[in-house]
């Protein structure tokens, strides 16, 4: 064993890099369940965000105009469970794994070409002086500009749900869809727009995965992270903060997982893979211990003739 | 009346649709990974291509691709099987039981199921020696690497993983004795992210030679971001990466099995067999390896290779030890394939040198 060898000022830059796409992802869905929506479609708009920015920023040269992509990709993917959903009524669960089936297919006929292809870098943040402090300088101010937006978004989401008239119609529509729609609004328009949101913030996750994590396209890469995220939101509470902390708990501790079992700890590999899973879950539920709870309407069908 | 007319005339169509249909043999191929991982899917898929290219109109071919290990894949081979699949190859490791499974209740179709050991009367056993690849690997790591330090990413703690950490560690050994190797465990076939993160948690901790047994291409990208870390293709020959950090590979060309194992089920020869081929028999290539590599070296890895093709050299010649220390084969002595409690079959142990416990 040579704990020595794990550097933790890189271990804590890179767990926070590790969380960010499955935060994004996450955040989103948050607010697309807290309007009472629930869209098991997050994997397909993030597949679709990865391959929509990273064929958008290899074509144009600009890592950002991929990140804008990447949100209208997932946003257009989502309207059409929004379609389908909020107009069509069908059944949501149902619309949701089609979303995903969709997007992973999509994925795949739109980066055929891209196999192989390197994508035009994303420079990290360069503050001077703040960026050169030892140990506070990489782990604070040496990261991406996507990772700190992914932390204000936790932030804006918390701040407009708790605080602001626009979170109180969106968590009303979430709670009693009957009774905000006696009161005068437009359930469906707020719906629809909370889905789009989620939609944009998966693909944003997708394209951190396609443009800045890994940093390639390769066919169904998401691998699974827009499930974890859906698992995660629900752990979490519906509650901003715990998913940051959840998903920060998750990549935190798998990409330490990783170090130790580099680093030759003698912890069996088995327990070390399945850590990041158990240790999230434990904290999450134990902190969900108060009387936190699913929105009201989630899941349930709204028309206004009922 | 009408509805019974449309009926009948419906299934008279179908009746003669699958008469017509019933010319061409139809294969089928479970896929653990998307086709477009650009490694181990990869290569079967174009295994898969290769087949309608030699039959043309007499076969027609099917697969789904990213199917789970487990419970899943039986439902997909099933669905398979009923749909009139004459043979289905299952190309994953995790595949060996729902394969005996479904077999059993299809006796009159044919299995193949890749890298596994249990065989019946319709299910036989392929794969390739990837180890004497790793041989290759390992004699160009032990030589290439500055910090002495070799990563080493496996998937999961089967025996074709093992054999190939204790190959390419046995070999770099060999060329340079102050090699150390460090083993990450993915607990995945295909993950692009975590693949990444674990090259990247190896070059942290001072690897500059990664070596993969997963299937796609992320950890070669996240080698080239890092600079000065060499990489091998895995499955595939993942050129894309050269010459830089990809300076080889290890290449699986299933296409001749394939090719041979279909004409077999068209003439009626099939029978269940095992077969295991290396570097010789073609199923094991060794891609190209770059000018990153000074010419000696490259040299003495062809020369290597050559040795293991024609059969003068194997991978797990003696004297070697355990981990443990414990004798494992005496001076001269080669590892047998089935034989014995230590045969290469079922390999579970590392060699003497290598750091850490196999996984269970």
């Amino acid at each position: 064993m040579d704990l020595s060898a794990i550097n933790p000022v890189l271990l804590i830059a890179s767990l926070m890099v590790a969380a960010t796409p499955l935060l994004l992802a996450a955040v989103g869905e948050l607010v697309v369940e807290r309007a009472g929506v629930l869209n098991l479609g997050v994997e397909g708009m993030m597949i679709v965000g990865a391959i929509g920015g990273f064929a958008v920023s290899v074509e144009s040269g600009s890592p950002y105009l991929g990140l804008v992509a990447a949100m209208t990709a997932g946003a257009v993917l989502s309207l059409l469970f929004a379609f389908l959903t909020q107009f069509a009524l069908a059944n949501q669960v149902a619309s949701g794994l089609a979303l995903t089936l969709f997007g992973l297919g999509l994925s795949a006929l739109m980066g055929q070409g891209y196999v192989g292809v390197k994508p035009p870098p994303m420079g990290t943040i360069h503050i001077p002086v703040l960026s050169d402090l030892p140990v506070v300088g990489p782990i604070l101010f040496g990261h991406d500009p996507v990772l700190y937006i992914g932390i204000g978004l936790v932030a804006g989401v918390w701040a407009v749900l708790k605080y602001s008239r626009i979170g109180l119609v969106l968590r009303a529509v979430g709670e009693n869809h009957e009774a905000a729609h006696a009161l005068g609004y437009n359930v469906i328009r707020v719906r629809v727009l909370a889905i789009m949101f989620g939609g944009a913030c998966a693909g944003l996750g997708g394209a951190y995965i396609s443009l800045i994590r890994v940093p390639q396209w390769t066919e169904g890469m998401t691998a699974g992270i827009g499930w974890i995220a859906l698992a995660l939101v629900v752990f979490a509470s519906w509650k901003p903060w715990r998913v940051l902390l959840g998903a920060y708990l998750f990549g935190g501790i798998n990409v330490l997982q990783l170090n130790l079992q580099a680093a030759g700890i003698a912890i069996p590999v088995e327990y070390l893979a399945m850590s990041p899973y158990i240790i999230t879950i434990l904290v999450l539920v134990i902190m969900s211990a108060d009387k936190s709870r699913a929105p009201a309407s989630l899941g349930r069908i709204f028309h206004a003739s009922q | 009346m009408q509805l019974t007319k449309i009926l009948t005339s419906a299934a008279l169509a179908i009746g003669l649709a699958t008469t017509a249909m019933a010319d061409k043999t139809k294969v089928g191929f479970v896929y653990v990974g998307p086709i477009g991982d650009g490694g181990w899917t990869h290569e079967h898929d174009k295994g898969r291509l290769a087949v309608e290219a030699k039959y043309g109109d007499k076969v027609e071919t099917v697969y789904v691709e990213s199917v789970p290990e487990g419970p899943d894949a039986e439902r997909v081979m099933t669905d398979m099987a009923l749909k009139g699949a004459d043979i289905i190859f299952t190309t994953s490791f995790g595949y060996m039981d729902p394969t005996i499974n479904v077999a059993k209740k299809f006796p009159k179709v044919k299995f193949e199921h890749a890298t596994g050991y249990k065989q019946a009367d319709n299910v036989s056993v392929y794969s390739a020696r990837f180890y004497e690849g790793r041989a290759v690997q390992g004699h160009i790591a032990g030589q290439m690497t500055k910090s002495n330090v070799i990563g080493y990413i496996g998937s999961y703690p089967i025996p074709e993983v093992i054999r190939g950490i204790n190959s390419a560690y046995i070999h770099a050994k060999k060329v340079n004795p102050d090699v150390q190797f460090k083993i990450v465990w993915a607990y995945t076939w295909f993950d692009p992210a975590k693949e990444a993160d674990a090259a990247k948690v190896l070059i942290e901790q001072g690897a500059d030679v990664i070596l993969q047994h997963t299937d796609s291409t992320a950890p070669q990208a996240a080698a080239q971001a890092a600079g000065n870390v060499i990489t091998f293709g895995q499955a595939s020959d993942m050129s894309e990466y050269a010459p830089m950090p990809r300076v080889s590979s290890i290449i699986d060309d299933w296409a001749p099995y394939y090719i041979a194992r279909v004409g077999a089920v068209m003439d009626g020869s099939w029978e269940s067999k095992s077969t295991w081929d290396g570097i010789g028999a073609g199923m094991v290539g060794i891609g190209e390896i770059s000018d990153a590599v000074p010419a000696e070296i490259k040299a003495s890895a062809m020369a290597l290779k050559d040795s293991l093709a024609d059969g003068s050299y194997h991978a797990f010649t003696g004297p070697l030890n355990k981990q443990d220390g414990s004798p494992w084969l005496a001076d001269g002595e080669t590892a047998s394939d089935y034989e014995g409690d230590n045969a290469l079959a079922g390999l579970n142990f590392y060699v003497e040198g290598l750091e850490g416990d196999v996984p269970n």
